[in-house]
């Protein structure tokens, strides 16, 4: 029997899954450590003997794919002109393309912001500004800001066309690695990421998967094709279309929720579900993805805190505040803490459905009621997930545990908030073995196959 | 390249008339223009921030409903702010609330900043017209 061989080098863990393609069945999944400040090799190598222990024989892989976000990530920086225009379709453009955007730059750039910017030593430089055939003197200025600076990094240039030739000869006169692209927002209202997801994803291929210390693990694996967020991306693309011959579940959403950040995910078209509502903002992807940051179970705990307030939580878990401070205390200190006792239980669960709450009302659009002499409109701004029929759960907090219903609902239409414009009534699904990464990297072997595994797989609450 | 500039048009402020707004727009699109129409109900920052965006060389704003005065205040300032010194702004339609004299109108926006001001009534063949001259693209 032939295995594909799927692996997550994770921030944390390393995660392979093994998956029989012709049965269409997933034989077995395990995980190690991610050791890639040491030898990458060496965490896989624990993560696949532990697969072969539960196989009980040494296997044979076929394919072997994996994805990363070890070392970090796919670290960017994202240049443009108006925040709200260009500036924000740069920052789709890398969310969308698997990144983590660390900054985002409008207008040009000072010799402050271009030190910033040094400092931060990102993975890939975005550069657009300017709609084509507009503003042309500010990406000119910011690329030969970024050719005399010591910046390393390739920057794609994803700007107005009429001074792409311009802005890449100053940049490669600077020395500087340079990916040409199409423009992130060739039109005011017009989004344009796919192409510069395309050549991000090029570039992490060629050049970041050197740079992180995990060339070593390309002897062993076919590739490492994609930043593992692109994957989960992927997946939600694939099992919300479904494919020519296998139908999807329909439009959906993803909510990951980490120790250090909470991915959003949608495959929903968003648009407004009510009559009579105007649509204001940027165009919204099929395919979108949001970061929090300041959003996860461990390192990030604070800002959940920071947006719900300690009583709220204390109150939701139905215990004194003194008894969430000790218990924050407790995995502020031991970042590996679980909960031990019911009621540990209870307030890991409030957080969680707290950060998934607060991810999911920044990742959805609102509905906002304008008073106007003509009387009153309603106006959309981002997408009305109202209507979509599929929710699902992944990340620790939500796989390891028995009430994950509770948190997950929590990432649903509300009263509380009736302009935010999240799911009403979805079947809830949990991805228990941790496929979506596996889904995403299939789809690149049998769309048809991975398509059909997710539907198995993936469990209903 | 198109050697036609780009101009942004659009309704202003919390007024949903948008079909006058989306005649101009045929006609300039027709002109050859290349016009980036921002719609209803936009509020005076995203004409500027547009405009930035597409080194525009004017700003065509609509106003049906009385209030353009209120919604405009200030714009002319906005655009110098955002180094938009040189850029043309046109603003036409139901300018002020109830009956009134036209000429106060157009003497109140002009000292407001703007290029030319039009009544509900102007032929827009005329419009495009001064559009052209003011561009320095001749008919």
């Amino acid at each position: 029997m032939e295995l594909t061989l799927l692996i997550d080098f994770g921030s944390t863990y390393t995660k392979v899954t093994a998956v029989d393609l012709a049965a269409e069945r997933v034989v077995a999944s395990a995980k190690g450590p991610t050791t890639v400040q040491t030898d990458i090799m060496v965490g896989l190598d624990l993560a696949l003997s532990s697969l072969e222990q539960q196989l009980g024989q040494k296997p044979v892989y076929g394919r072997r794919l994996a994805c990363s976000s070890a070392a970090g990530g796919l670290s960017m920086v994202t240049i443009g002109l108006v925040p709200e225009l260009t500036a924000e379709a740069a920052k789709r453009a890398a969310l969308g393309a698997g990144a983590k955007v660390v900054k985002v730059y409008a207008y040009q750039l000072n010799s402050k912001e271009v030190s910033e910017i040094e400092s931060i030593t990102p993975d890939i430089v975005l550069l657009s500004g300017g709609t084509d055939g507009g503003n042309k003197s500010v990406i000119t200025a910011n690329a030969s800001a970024l050719a005399s600076s010591k910046v390393k990094a390739p920057i794609v240039v994803a700007g107005n066309k009429a001074v792409q030739d311009e802005v890449t000869a100053t940049l490669r006169g600077g020395g500087k690695d340079v990916r040409v692209t199409d423009n992130v927002m060739p039109e005011i209202g017009v989004l344009n990421v796919e192409k510069a997801r395309e050549v991000i994803r090029e570039v992490f291929i060629d050049h970041i998967v050197m740079a992180k210390g995990l060339k070593k693990a390309e002897e062993f694996v076919e590739g490492i094709l994609m930043p593992t967020p692109t994957s989960v991306l992927n997946a939600a693309g694939l099992l919300a279309r479904g494919t020519d011959s296998e139908a999807g579940i329909g439009e959906m959403m993803i909510v990951d929720i980490g120790g250090a950040t909470t991915d959003v995910h949608t495959a929903a078209r968003g648009t407004p579900t009510g009559s009579g509502v105007l649509l204001k903002g940027l165009p919204e992807p099929f395919l979108k993805r949001t970061v929090e940051g300041d959003i996860g179970m461990r390192y990030s705990v604070a800002g959940i805190i920071d947006a719900v307030g300690i009583e709220s939580l204390a109150g939701s878990a139905g215990l004194p505040a003194e008894k969430v401070e000790a218990y924050l205390g407790k995995i502020g200190e031991d970042v590996s803490y679980l909960p031990q006792t019911p009621e540990e239980w209870s307030i890991e669960v409030c957080l969680a459905g707290a950060g998934v709450e607060t991810a999911a009302v920044r990742h959805a659009g609102t509905l906002e009621n304008v008073f106007t002499p003509l009387g009153e409109i309603a106006v959309q701004h981002g997408k009305d997930l109202r209507e979509i029929p599929t929710v699902i759960g992944t990340g620790g907090v939500i796989v390891y545990n028995r009430r994950p219903r509770e948190i997950l609902q929590k990432a649903l239409y509300g009263q509380e908030r009736p302009f935010s414009l999240r799911p009403v009534q979805p079947r809830l699904y949990v991805d228990d073995l941790y496929l979506l990464y596996a889904i995403g990297l299939l789809a690149e072997v049998d769309r048809d196959k991975a398509l059909r595994i997710g539907k198995k797989y993936l469990r209903e609450l | 390249m198109s050697a036609m500039p780009t101009v942004i048009t659009g309704v202003i402020g919390a007024d949903a008339h948008i079909i006058g707004n989306r005649i101009i727009q045929k006609v300039l699109e027709k002109e050859g223009f290349k016009v980036v129409g921002l719609g209803a109900l936009t509020p005076a920052d995203d004409f500027i921030k547009a405009a930035i965006e597409t080194d525009a060389a004017a700003i065509i704003i609509s106003s049906l409903y009385g209030h353009a005065e209120l919604d405009c205040d200030g714009f002319r300032g906005k655009c110098d702010e955002a180094g938009l010194q040189n850029i043309l702004l046109y603003i036409g339609g139901n300018l002020a609330v109830g009956r009134h004299d036209f000429e106060v109108t157009r003497q109140s926006f002009e000292s407001m900043g703007f290029n030319r001001v039009y009544p509900p009534t102007a032929d827009l063949h005329d419009f495009v017209s001064d559009l052209k001259k003011d561009l320095g693209l001749g008919d």
